[in-house]
């Protein structure tokens, strides 16, 4: 039993190890600059990770944005208004979303989202909101909010477990304390999620973790361009894409040590954000988290 | 009569919670004591230091000495394993093995292996549920899953393991509390009838219980043993204030 | 006065409750749509060609026999190295990880959980493709068998802590030492949920392409041998979804209904199941 455990120990070591060790020649070539550097071009031995970086960030904001909001309303309806055999059935067929593949997002993205927002949301933003500059530029449906939507719709089941998670561990004596006095459902709730409220940011961090590293459906549909660019209507890169469409091809030493450092700081990012959600989730599971509302 | 069972000076902590201040206290071979008192007093808490039960708890630590046949069973040395097989334990609620009856009561027997062959298994397990009056019952449906027993029976069913291991020392945590009148009275007869073999601490919270079933009594508050003695003089005359006035039903 | 405040903080709360309803209605209505538009795809393409044939030049057919084959494989394979010691992690974290070891092993399987799958590919690829000097099953197995690991041990330890301590003592109290406890009582009550975990994870990484995409590779033929690059499903699916030809994106959508079909068939028999049981 110690030998497997351990198992997971050295798995970790191993990964951090080896990807540190064959991210060495970039390091040692473009230092702390390869994070800030805005040109890629592997032709001439250029790699700026900058484009990389922003397209993730700015995709899994977009997938938040969304998400947020449809989980928190999601869990909110399962736990606190639902009767339980409406809540059953309907949280299992919210879990389904969880378990179909990446690739399958991807592949319904390509030919349903994409055509989608090319042929009408796209046109309705750049109608009515076509003076920001955020929906300016040509509409071709694969793009920044195209990966961001279809990675809204893979984190939102996510989120909404953890956050269905946190609220029933609020004590019913809360929600029976706030009907007693003449709540209604809602004014319940609003006491419920205050007594969550670390632990739905938990579930918001983790939503981000998985955004963050999500690959395959966004590799897909957000056009694979390392450019910087206002526009959501653009194509855009991550760094979990440029790993998935790349690296097969990367024979150059630079090159896949570049990939491989990019591939590092996706490690180490997601190692942070996921320790921070769970730190923010645990409080909640001790009741620490109820102190500042009673 | 000599004492099988020995405890001095002994105290119990929970982390920085003290549970138990200096115990001292004789049990002697083929005896029923009773322990009576509060909930929360420390009763289940003492009876568990005599198999070494608490060590499962990572924060508890006990002082002082426990002997059993004369041996101090906290001493280093000893085998906790062998010790439990020597003091068998039933507990409050009952807790059959998700396995057959026979399996249930078979499973101490073989672990320990007892037994040698099939046959010896098999009259060892019917002893064992013969001596806790539970054979009637249960003999057409020995292969069947202990779960399907009542609650008494489930109880007895624990009683039966307990036995066939043949303990020389019997716990019992409040065997009876979450069981109905009828399936009590059986409980009851049956620790009337073990005391013939065995020697038996049981804790109740029940005062009637241990009038019925105990030579002596032993009331514990708040931690402390607070007086020992045989059970007609426990219930018609104690010695301590204390103890009067938990029996009297002043408080408790 | 208080009549018109009171109605209007029960207007509020239904209203809330019709908002809260209509997210869930979305969420439900988005999986339908993705379910039924993969079905509505994927039959126009199916049929047994292509569930037995290899890929063939574009126009001329062709199936995805090989890949359904290498998942199967790597997915066998995987198991065979993930299952057993994952369920031995977990039965070591239940039962003697409330140590500084122990919380340090959990900590770690918690994070290689929320690891970006892409990653262990990378791992994989540096610790044995590179060393290898080649793409293989082999390669690919142990990328999925590293993704199902601390899934399965997390939830082997959460079934085995559902057993009841009373269970434990009951056998403890009979002189069993604590392997034996572990074995023949605890084990056997948690083995059902312990199974549902692991049926759970095979569902997982079956569905898994972004640690194949480097290790396995892919491969035209029908490939039997472990130390070669094999075809898996997700990975064909990729490849025809992101290519040029309409041929090729049917059979993407028929692929995916097999995959689909496959994972959700595994979701919902474990959830009758588990239904039963509790």
């Amino acid at each position: 039993m110690l030998i497997f455990a351990t198992t997971i120990l050295l798995t970790v070591v191993a990964m951090i190890f080896m990807m540190v060790w064959n991210s060495m020649p970039t390091i040692k070539q473009f230092g702390i600059g390869f994070l800030f550097g805005r040109d890629w071009q592997p032709a001439s031995d250029i790699y700026g990770a900058l484009p990389f970086i922003y397209g993730t960030i700015v995709s899994s904001l977009i997938a938040l944005i969304i998400a947020v909001p449809l989980s928190l309303g999601i869990a909110i309806f399962l736990v606190e208004q639902a009767p339980k055999k409406v809540a059953t059935p309907i949280a299992f067929l919210v879990e389904l979303l969880a378990a179909i593949p990446s690739v399958v997002y991807g592949l319904w993205g390509i030919f349903v989202l994409a055509p989608f927002i090319r042929n009408y949301l796209g046109v309705f933003l750049q109608d009515y909101f076509g003076w920001l500059p955020l929906f300016q530029g040509r509409l071709t449906g694969i793009g920044m909010l195209t990966g961001g939507m279809i990675m809204a719709l893979m984190v939102t089941p996510i989120i909404t477990a953890v956050v269905r998670d946190v609220l029933e561990v609020v004590p019913t004596q809360q929600r029976e304390a706030a009907l007693a006095l003449g709540a209604t459902k809602w004014e319940t709730t609003k006491i419920v999620l205050g007594n969550a409220a670390s632990g739905i940011a938990g579930a918001v961090v983790l939503g981000l973790g998985r955004a963050l590293g999500e690959t395959m459906a966004v590799t897909m549909v957000i056009g694979n361009s390392p450019q910087i660019s206002a526009s959501l209507f653009e194509p855009a890169y991550t760094i979990a894409s440029v790993l998935a469409a790349n690296f097969a091809e990367a024979t150059d030493s630079l090159y896949l040590s570049a990939l491989i450092e990019m591939g590092l700081v996706l490690f180490l990012v997601t190692f942070v954000v996921n320790g921070f959600a769970k730190l923010l989730v645990a409080r909640v599971a001790k009741g620490t988290g109820t102190a500042k509302v009673t | 009569m000599k004492s099988k069972i020995s405890i001095k000076n002994l105290d119990f902590h929970y982390g920085p919670n003290q549970a138990l201040f200096d115990i001292n206290l004789k049990i002697k071979e083929r005896e029923v004591m009773a322990f009576i008192g509060p909930s929360g007093c420390g009763k289940s808490t003492f009876i568990r230091t005599i198999n070494r039960m608490n060590d499962t708890i990572p924060i508890a630590k006990v002082s002082g000495e426990v002997l059993i046949d004369g041996k101090d069973i906290y001493a280093p040395k000893t085998d906790v394993v062998s010790l439990r097989r020597k003091v068998g334990m039933v507990f409050q609620k009952s807790n059959p093995f998700p396995k057959s009856v026979f399996e249930n009561v078979a499973y101490g027997i073989r672990i320990n292996r007892m037994h040698s062959g099939k046959s010896d298994l098999e009259d060892r397990v019917e002893k064992a549920l013969v001596d806790a009056a539970l054979w009637d019952e249960v003999k057409d449906r020995l292969n069947s899953s202990a779960f399907g027993l009542s609650g008494g029976q489930q109880q007895r069913l624990c009683i039966a393991r307990a036995l066939a291991v043949q303990p020389e020392v019997i716990l019992m945590d409040e065997p009876a509390s979450a069981l109905d009148p009828i399936a009590t009275q059986k409980i009851e007869e049956l620790v009337v009838e073990l005391k013939k073999e065995y020697t038996i601490a049981i804790v109740t919270h029940n005062m009637q219980q241990a009038a019925r079933v105990s030579d002596k009594t032993a009331f514990f508050m708040l931690g402390k043993l607070i007086e020992v003695n045989p059970t007609e003089i426990m219930f018609t005359n104690p010695e301590d204030q204390l103890t009067e006035d938990y029996i009297t039903g002043r408080f408790g | 006065m208080s009549e018109a405040i009171h109605n209007r903080r029960k207007f509020v709360s239904s209203i809330m409750t019709t908002v809260t309803a209509a997210c869930a209605i979305f969420a439900i209505a988005v999986l339908i749509l993705i379910l039924s538009y993969i079905a509505y795809r994927g039959i126009a393409a199916i049929n047994w060609e292509f569930i037995v044939s290899t890929p063939k030049p574009v126009g001329e057919g062709g199936g995805i026999g090989n890949a359904i084959a290498g998942s199967a494989m790597m997915t066998l394979l995987a198991s065979l190295i993930g299952l057993p010691i994952g369920i031995g992690a977990g039965v070591y974290l239940a039962e003697f990880g409330d140590k500084w070891y122990g919380n340090t092993i959990r900590f770690l399987s918690d994070t290689l959980i929320g690891v970006p799958s892409i990653i262990v590919g990378i791992f994989i690829y540096t610790l044995i493709v590179l060393p290898m000097q080649r793409q293989s099953g082999l390669a690919g197995a142990i990328a999925l068998a590293i993704i199902m690991i601390p899934i399965v041990a997390r939830t082997t330890e959460e079934m085995i802590r559902l057993v009841p301590k009373s269970m434990r003592e009951g056998a403890l109290a009979l002189g069993a030492p604590q392997w034996r406890v572990t074995w023949d009582i605890v084990m056997p009550a948690a083995a059902s949920g312990i199974a549902t975990g692991a049926m759970l994870s095979i569902a997982r990484i079956s569905g898994e392409t972004a640690p194949l995409l480097f290790t396995a590779l892919n491969s035209r033929f029908y490939n039997w041998y472990y130390d070669k690059p094999m075809s898996s499903l997700t990975v064909q699916i990729y490849n025809f979804a992101t290519g040029p030809f309409e041929v090729e994106h049917q059979m993407a959508w028929a692929a995916t209904l097999i995959l689909v079909g496959l994972i959700l068939v595994i979701n919902i028999i474990v959830r009758i199941f588990t239904r039963k049981k509790f």
